[in-house]
């Protein structure tokens, strides 16, 4: 097992009052809590700030983690036997081998002591992961690698690294829950396994950009076809589909192609949308410069006049 | 290294009972997060009450604020209406951007 150094992590001299241990966690906490904090590694960060704390906070876990004596952090060392399984703790990330020690300790501050024959369900944990809007479209299987805790045949606590092949159905979309029926904390006594709870997040993609189950895309269109209308071919994440653009269509309309976006959970799709904006040639002939020029001569439009009217 | 394969599943609606066991949260709390908003049912005219996905996850960020601030119930109804608002934000930052090229 590595040691860990709790008075470290919350950044208070081994001899510090309760009142001080709390006023740093209290402090750490609203710079990283995950649910508060914006921070890039703000999850990781409060996993260690919240384990110390749930340790140090508590006069008797205090007791025995200060019997262990002082070690290098991340040195390898021996706990002493005696560390019983009795007390999940509340906490509600994920566990750590070093933190299930204690965390499974009777102390003062925890919660109700247990009877030893009393069930115990396991912790739900949390983890999030990153899909992209094509495997959202399809359903896609993912593959996360977990460290979780588990006693082994001597009754010591051990970090168990295991890999874990999830199939997320198709449907997901950014910010997306899904559930993993008994994937999380080991339940003791009899009691249930904890659920595993995934946060999906969609990779910005390079043509679409995800709403929820809509996809809004750039198309862009030559000044005749907006103005002509043509059919134009239109990638989505379907494949590709030929949009009818009527004539006269302008920068910045919206197209909307109906059921084109991404998949509902249950039933539907949301929609894939268009933007239009109007792009030239990068470089015209003299032939086509001519047309154009006609066409200029020819044309009485004046596309400010609704703003030269507007003007002081 | 043990590899497991397993399926995920969308988060289907829940009863009160069970918002109550998946957040470890008492109903009693539960009830007065849902009595000032800060909690919404699928349909606040249904009896029972059912709750979706987002109710849950609001739930659990309660319980977990709850825990690791030592918050009372006026403290988690206040921190999860102001996350709910910062979540809609996103949201609209989220469709803006959607709208408009990067």
């Amino acid at each position: 097992m590595k040691y860990k150094d709790y008075y470290a992590t919350l950044g208070v001299a081994r001899d510090a009052s309760e009142a001080a241990i709390k006023k740093a966690y209290r402090k750490l906490a609203h710079q990283y809590h995950p649910d508060v904090s914006a921070e890039q590694g703000a999850e990781a960060k409060f996993k260690e700030i919240a384990e110390a704390y749930q340790t140090l906070k508590d006069p008797d876990k205090r007791a025995a983690y200060d019997q262990l004596g002082r070690h290098a952090p991340g040195e390898e060392f021996r706990p002493p036997p005696g560390a019983q399984a009795t007390d999940s703790g509340e906490h509600s990330f994920e566990g750590f081998d070093f933190a299930e020690l204690f965390a499974r300790m009777r102390g003062r501050g925890g919660a109700a002591s247990h009877e030893a024959n009393v069930p115990i369900p396991g912790q739900d944990h949390e983890a999030s992961a990153t899909i992209s809007i094509e495997q959202a479209y399809q359903g896609t299987q993912l593959e996360l690698q977990l460290v979780a805790p588990q006693v082994d045949a001597e009754g010591r606590v051990v970090s168990a690294p295991r890999s874990l092949k999830v199939r997320i159905p198709k449907g997901a979309t950014d910010g997306q829950r899904v559930r993993l029926v008994g994937q999380g904390g080991r339940g003791f006594n009899g009691g249930r396994n904890g659920d595993l709870y995934i946060r999906i997040s969609l990779a910005p993609h390079a043509i679409y950009r995800a709403d929820g189950h809509d996809l809004y895309m750039d198309l862009p269109l030559a000044p005749w076809e907006a103005a002509l209308g043509a059919p134009v071919p239109v990638p989505t994440p379907g494949g590709t589909v030929s949009l009818k653009i009527p004539p006269g269509t302008v920068a910045g309309k919206t197209l909307r192609l109906a059921g084109r976006g991404l998949p509902k959970p249950a039933a539907g799709a949301g929609d894939l949308r268009a933007i239009i904006r109007i792009v030239l040639p990068p470089s015209l002939n003299d032939r086509q410069r001519e047309l154009l020029q006609e066409l200029a001569a020819e044309s009485k439009f004046d596309p400010r006049a609704a703003l030269l009217e507007e003007a002081p | 290294v043990k590899i497991e394969i397993t399926e995920a599943v969308w988060i289907e609606e829940c009863s009160l009972g069970e918002l109550a066991e998946r957040s470890c949260l008492p109903e009693e709390l539960l009830r007065e997060l849902i009595d000032c908003g800060v909690l919404q049912p699928c349909d606040h005219a249904a009896d029972p009450l059912r709750f979706d996905g987002a109710a849950l996850a609001a739930a659990r960020a309660a319980a977990r604020l709850r825990a690791d601030f030592d918050l009372d119930s006026a403290g988690i109804s206040m921190a999860v209406a102001l996350l709910r608002r910062i979540g809609a934000l996103e949201a609209e930052v989220q469709r803006l951007r959607a709208l408009t090229r990067s």
